[in-house]
């Protein structure tokens, strides 16, 4: 289960950031601001070499001490990016897969809401109900 | 500018000494096989000297790998322990002895080296033998018990002898060749040193036997570390990894508790970054980072004694910065990083440990000494750990990481080290340091848009300034933190407003929250220096490049303004932070700085009343309601033409009396977020909703920075009549008419008319215009008449002007009318001159008016290719009108050159015709060629002049001559000419006299051949056939009567003659000049004719 889950605009400011509330925001949303190195270096690998670029899932961006963090990127470039502790190691690939579709899925729910504005901050219920339920429940 | 924080800047100036956490040298050196060399006199003897430089000094890395150490011959070499025969009593106290690794570097050597210089000739052979026996029995005493070997090298003047059977006795001939004698010893001195650790190794190996498990378990792992150690001087690395290996897996496996958890951490540490080292070594750095995951997964949870986690801590963090190291020598050597992994991540997270070793030490080592609670150890060791420059620590492995995210393409993770430097130089009072790191990279997190990054790092920074009393920064930092991008919440945003407030007044702000107690009151007493400072209270802060807490955006109202109408401009202003803000001024710069003093809003404000509300409303901004600010000025009747440029909008708050601060946009206003907002809100759907006139949607309003002066609207217009198209070469007339609809005098009427500058350049050149139509004799006349006065005009007055074109080409052109005058008007009551002008446009295509054929032809009207000399012939002219308009034909002329002369006067047939549109008017004219010098040749025949004019023109236009070059002709001299002279009809049955006459030509009697063919319709009479001889230049004539048989046209009987002297000219030739045909009338009848009577 993740720790943090954020959505990135394709100009890469925030347009959702939700982290598990015990432990300090800030530092999640360095953790995924600095990801974006490893995302915008992918997404330029993706151009030149001609990957499959149906691949929307980015895999591990990089692990650090405590965390994994994972990358998704859509097809028009808004990216997500899911942290889980590295202590949790029954996570699998797939399962991180079927996450990032879930998001996917709950994304271009709210993009298809005639009252969001393309690029403001995602202030839905029912994505974020979704992102609750992906997130580690914190006790 | 932003300062170019780079890491070498950055980086502690002061060199740290080294701690009990850094690795020991003897670990992280390659181990070499040391070999000690004896009886060398370096200091005195030149030999000596010379044998130890080519020893040590310049070894290329293809020599052997021995370190080399020059001892007394007396050395005392560490005493070697009785070697135990069982471990049955024996209970280890440690896992390693803490010189052991030193000992076998730099104290025991493999082999023992004496030198001694000996000849074979030697004359005192027995004494210097024994005397060399007995240094060599000093050294074998003094390594009594060990292995190690000893070699005698004797140093000779002359060139050896073959080596004896003793391998240990060494030759060394001092002669030019000495390095390659030494690179021979010495090779064989590795030999030595090779078998020397093989025997340590199979000596410890064979320790094993005696080990149980139980007690002895630090042996295991000991004698494997020995061996891998021995392995690794013997330079065999494949199995010294294998050994420091298996070492590792024991060590975990020993019983671990509080006290020895430190030992069994630092051997681990040890055998890990022995292990990391071999496996880059043999480049298969996967492994090496594999190792190190494995070795920091098992030790990361084995914190030990919890007073002293700051131990663990400190050397969690080592091990990091260790690996870090090794991987970034082995990248020098050549390996290859990328993004994902680099030295960088080892430097972060060996920064992260520092940082938590700080926090444990603020914690734990808290408590004063106290002798009952603990034992006096730990408190030593914690007071030690209080002593500790952490931040110094953590800021250098901090620059590091920066260093190397930096070079693999890590933007963002660069910027995020930084400001964990910039926080912990925060940390470390050097606030200033601080500063400029935070401030270097807060512009990324703005331009990102990362808000909640942003203002974290503004918080730190403005506590930074805080606490330098850096008026400047800390309203910087202020005016951005409680503006919009600030995520802070409302009660901080209050706060941080309060104490802008206080600043603004020249009053001392309140402390930052969290801020060291002390450094409070040093700042304290900063800014009360500060406030007692008279003088320097003036600041103006770009706010273009922030997201300041007062929005501005400034638009004229329209793009351009017309000189005799006010230019508007509106300046719109809105608060975000939580309280309502007073201003003292507000003025736009534009681009002319005379504008300036009618765009300010003023209005002094009292030092107290900063807080209450203002009785002039519009000088306080309401949070969230935006306010209009309306200027307007009449532009200057120079400016016309000129752009007018919003260049800053200055917002001035506080006061003189207290401290000024001008929020100092750019240009028309705008921040650092503000396009992107303005995107936002063009796609919204908000934008499309309703609102209230009074309210002005901020989202909506869009920043106009400049607008044009435009000249008045003339009210002036300018008519053209004209008949167009115009004839090519024609005086073409325009009729100007210029009409004053204005309500006072026109001054000074210009006019500019005729080819409209930019087109093709030709054009100029075949363009002539003139005011007066008798003037266009020549081509000198300019394509365009500038400034054609015309005087003043009164209301409603008009004014003709004709205008005259030639146009010598044809094509199309533009032409230009262009009235310029001006006119007094009142703008808000100012009186201003108003220079106006209309310009007209025309655009005239010039055709040709006519087209000219000629022809020459022959008496007989036949088409002939070439004239004969003194024969007439006839010039055919048609003139074919192609001109819509009627042509007035005034003359034709020709003008004949001397090879061509007119048979009769010449006059024109065509005077005075009008010719209409696609008519044509005809002309012939018979000419005749005098004699030419040679036989046939091509003459001019001169020109055809044609005069006209357009029906339509006045009298006074004048009339255009077209010249019309004839064309040349192929003039040709024959010998014989024959013409007839016979009547212009016949009649049935009456005599038809007709006479030849045939021309000699030539200087010679010419022999005639003539002979007349019989025709059905004519009888006739005469020479039948002839042959007759004709006289230079002279003439016969022929007399035959014909007698008409048929009436209507018919054939003359043909009339052949032939030369004997010109064969090639044919009667058919000659035929040509007489006629073929004549037309024969019918019989007459007589009056008294019966079929009259009967009618």
């Amino acid at each position: 289960m993740a720790v943090c889950i954020a959505v990135i605009a394709k100009e890469n400011y925030p347009l959702y950031i939700r982290s598990v509330p015990t432990e300090n925001e800030l530092k999640f949303h360095y953790t995924v601001h600095t990801s974006l190195d490893v995302v915008e270096e992918k997404i330029s690998a993706v151009g030149k070499a001609l990957v499959d670029q149906r691949e929307l899932y980015l895999g591990l961006l990089y692990p650090t001490e405590d965390y994994k963090v994972y990358g998704y990127v859509t097809n028009s470039k808004v990216k997500f990016v899911i942290v889980v502790d590295s202590s949790n190691t029954s996570l699998r690939d797939n399962e991180i897969r079927s996450m990032f579709r879930k998001l996917h899925n709950s994304f271009t729910d709210v993009m298809c809401n005639p009252f969001y504005n393309p690029g403001d901050p995602i202030q839905s219920k029912a994505f974020d109900g979704m992102v609750s339920a992906m997130m580690v429940q914190a006790c | 500018m932003i300062p170019d924080v780079t890491c070498k800047q950055i980086q502690p100036s002061r060199k740290m000494s080294p701690t009990q956490w850094d690795l020991p040298p003897e670990l992280c050196c390659r181990p070499m096989a040391f070999v000690a060399l004896t009886g060398l006199d370096v200091v005195y003897n030149a030999i000596h000297r010379a044998i130890w430089d080519a020893f040590c000094a310049n070894r290329r890395a293809d020599r052997v790998p021995i370190s080399f150490k020059v001892l007394p011959g007396d050395h005392e070499y560490p005493k070697c322990r009785t070697k135990r025969t069982s471990y049955e009593w024996y209970i280890p106290k440690g896992i390693l002895k803490t010189g052991w690794m030193n000992k076998h570097l730099n104290l025991v050597p493999a082999l023992v080296v004496l030198f001694y210089e000996l000849d074979w000739d030697e004359s005192q052979w027995k004494e210097k033998q024994s005397e060399c026996a007995t240094k060599v029995e000093i050294v074998r005493t003094s390594l009594q018990g060990r292995n190690t070997k000893v070699a005698v090298v004797l140093i000779q003047k002359k060139t050896p002898l073959p080596p004896g059977e003793d391998v240990s006795l060494f030759v060394l001939p001092h002669t030019d060749h000495l390095v390659g004698y030494i690179i021979r010893l010495e090779n064989a001195f590795y030999e030595h040193a090779q078998t020397y650790y093989y025997t340590e190794i199979r000596r410890v190996k064979s320790h094993k036997e005696f080990l149980n498990k139980t007690t002895h378990q630090l042996l295991f792992v000991r004698h494997q570390f020995k061996i891998a150690f021995f392995s690794e001087l013997k330079q065999d690395t494949q199995n010294a990894l294998k050994y420091y290996r298996t070492a590792y897996t024991l060590i975990h496996e020993l019983r671990a508790h509080e006290t020895n958890m430190l030992e069994i951490k630092t051997m681990a540490g040890f055998i890990n970054y022995k292990i990391c080292r071999l496996c880059f070594q043999h480049n298969t750095p996967l492994d090496a980072i594999a190792q190190f995951r494995k070795h920091i997964d098992l030790c990361k949870k084995k914190i030990g004694s919890a007073e002293l986690a700051f131990e663990h801590t400190a050397w969690m963090s080592k091990q990091f910065q260790s690996f870090g190291d090794l991987f970034d020598e082995a990248i020098k050597l050549g390996l290859t990083a990328i993004q994902t992994q680099n030295p960088g991540f080892y430097y972060q997270q060996a920064a992260y440990y520092a940082q938590e070793r700080k926090q444990q030490a603020t914690h734990l080592c808290i408590d004063p000494p106290d002798p009952e609670k603990e034992k006096g150890g730990i408190l030593a060791l914690q007071v030690k750990e209080r002593e500790v420059l952490h931040s110094e620590l953590i800021i250098a492995l901090l620059s590091n990481a920066v260093a190397q995210f930096k070079k693999y393409k890590c933007p963002r993770m660069k910027s995020h080290l930084m400001v964990q430097m910039g926080e912990e130089y925060y940390y470390a009072k050097d606030y200033t340091k601080a500063l400029k790191l935070l401030d270097y990279v807060m512009c990324d997190y703005r331009t990102e848009r990362w808000w909640t990054l942003l203002t974290s790092i503004l918080a730190t920074a403005l506590k930074c300034s805080y606490l330098m009393a850096q008026i400047k920064d800390y309203i910087t930092y202020s005016l951005e933190l409680v503006g919009r991008a600030s995520t802070l919440r409302d009660d901080q945003k209050s706060r941080i407003e309060k104490n802008l407030i206080k600043v603004l007044m020249n009053e001392v702000p309140e402390p930052e929250p969290d801020c060291d107690v002390a450094a409070v009151k040093a700042a304290h007493s900063l800014w009360s220096d500060r406030v007692a400072l008279a003088g320097n209270n003036e600041f103006t802060i770009e706010v273009q490049d922030y997201v300041p807490f007062i929005q501005c955006k400034a638009k004229f109202l329209f793009p351009s303004f017309h000189v005799d109408n006010p230019v508007q401009l509106h300046v719109y202003l809105r608060a975000d932070c939580p309280h309502p803000v007073r201003f003292s001024k507000l003025c736009v710069s534009l681009s002319n700085q005379d504008y300036n003093q009618y765009c300010v809003v003023e209005e002094p404000c009292q030092t107290k009343d900063i807080l209450e509300p203002s009785a002039q409303e519009n000088m306080c901004l309401v949070p969230g309601k935006t306010r209009k600010y309306t200027f307007k000025f009449v532009a200057r009747t120079e400016d016309v033409g000129k752009k007018i440029e919003i260049t800053a909008v200055d917002l001035m708050l506080g006061n003189e009396n207290g401290r000024c601060v001008f929020v100092n946009w750019r240009g028309g206003g705008g921040d650092a977020a503000s396009s992107h907002e303005a995107l936002q809100a063009t796609r919204s759907f908000k934008r499309r909703g309703r609102f209230l006139e009074q309210h002005v949607d901020w989202d909506t309003v869009s920043i106009q920075a400049s607008t044009m002066v435009i000249s008045r609207v003339p009210r002036m217009s300018v008519q053209l009549h004209h008949e167009p198209p115009a004839l090519n070469n024609e005086i073409y007339c325009m009729m100007v008419t210029i009409q004053s609809h204005e309500d006072t005098v026109a001054k000074d009427v210009k006019l500019t008319a005729g080819l409209k500058p930019g087109q093709d350049a030709n054009l100029t050149q075949t363009t002539h215009v003139t005011l007066t139509s008798s003037e266009m004799g020549d081509d000198s006349h300019p394509a365009l008449l500038p400034d054609i006065s015309i005087g003043d005009l009164q209301p409603g007055q008009k004014v003709e002007k004709p205008l005259y074109i030639r146009c010598v080409t044809t094509g199309s052109r533009i032409f230009l009318f262009h009235v310029s005058y001006a006119v007094n008007t009142t703008v808000q009551n100012k009186d201003i001159m108003c220079k106006c002008h209309k310009d007209e446009t025309v655009t005239i295509e010039t055709v040709v008016p006519f087209e000219v054929a000629l022809k020459f032809v022959s008496t007989k009207f036949e088409n002939q290719d070439r004239v004969y000399v003194d024969i007439p012939f006839l010039l055919m002219t048609d003139i074919l009108s192609a001109s819509p308009w009627p042509l007035h034909l005034v003359s034709s002329q020709i003008q004949l050159v001397s090879t061509m002369t007119a048979v009769d006067q010449p006059q024109s047939q065509v005077e005075q015709v009008i010719l209409q549109t696609g008519e044509c008017a005809s002309e012939c004219f018979c000419l005749r060629c005098p004699p030419i010098i040679n036989g046939t040749s091509s003459v001019a025949s001169g020109q055809y002049v044609i005069s006209w004019k357009r029906k339509s023109a006045c009298e006074n236009v004048p009339v255009i001559h077209t010249v019309v070059t004839l064309p040349h002709v192929i003039v040709e001299s024959i010998p014989l000419y024959v013409h007839a002279e016979l009547p212009s009809f016949g009649r049935v049955r009456e005599s038809l006299p007709v006479k030849y006459h045939i021309q000699n030509r030539t200087g010679l009697v010419q022999d005639v051949e003539m002979s007349v063919e019989p025709s059905d319709a004519f009888m006739f009479s005469g020479l039948k056939q002839v042959r007759l001889r004709i006289l230079p230049g002279t003439e016969q004539e022929m007399l035959y009567n014909f007698y008409p048989l048929m009436a209507g046209y018919q054939s003359l009987p043909s009339l052949n003659i032939n030369l004997l002297r010109f064969p090639g000219i044919s009667s058919q030739l000659l035929r040509r000049f007489l006629p073929s045909r004549i037309f024969v009338k019918p019989q007459g009848r007589q009056v008294d004719d019966a079929s009259i009577a009967a009618a």
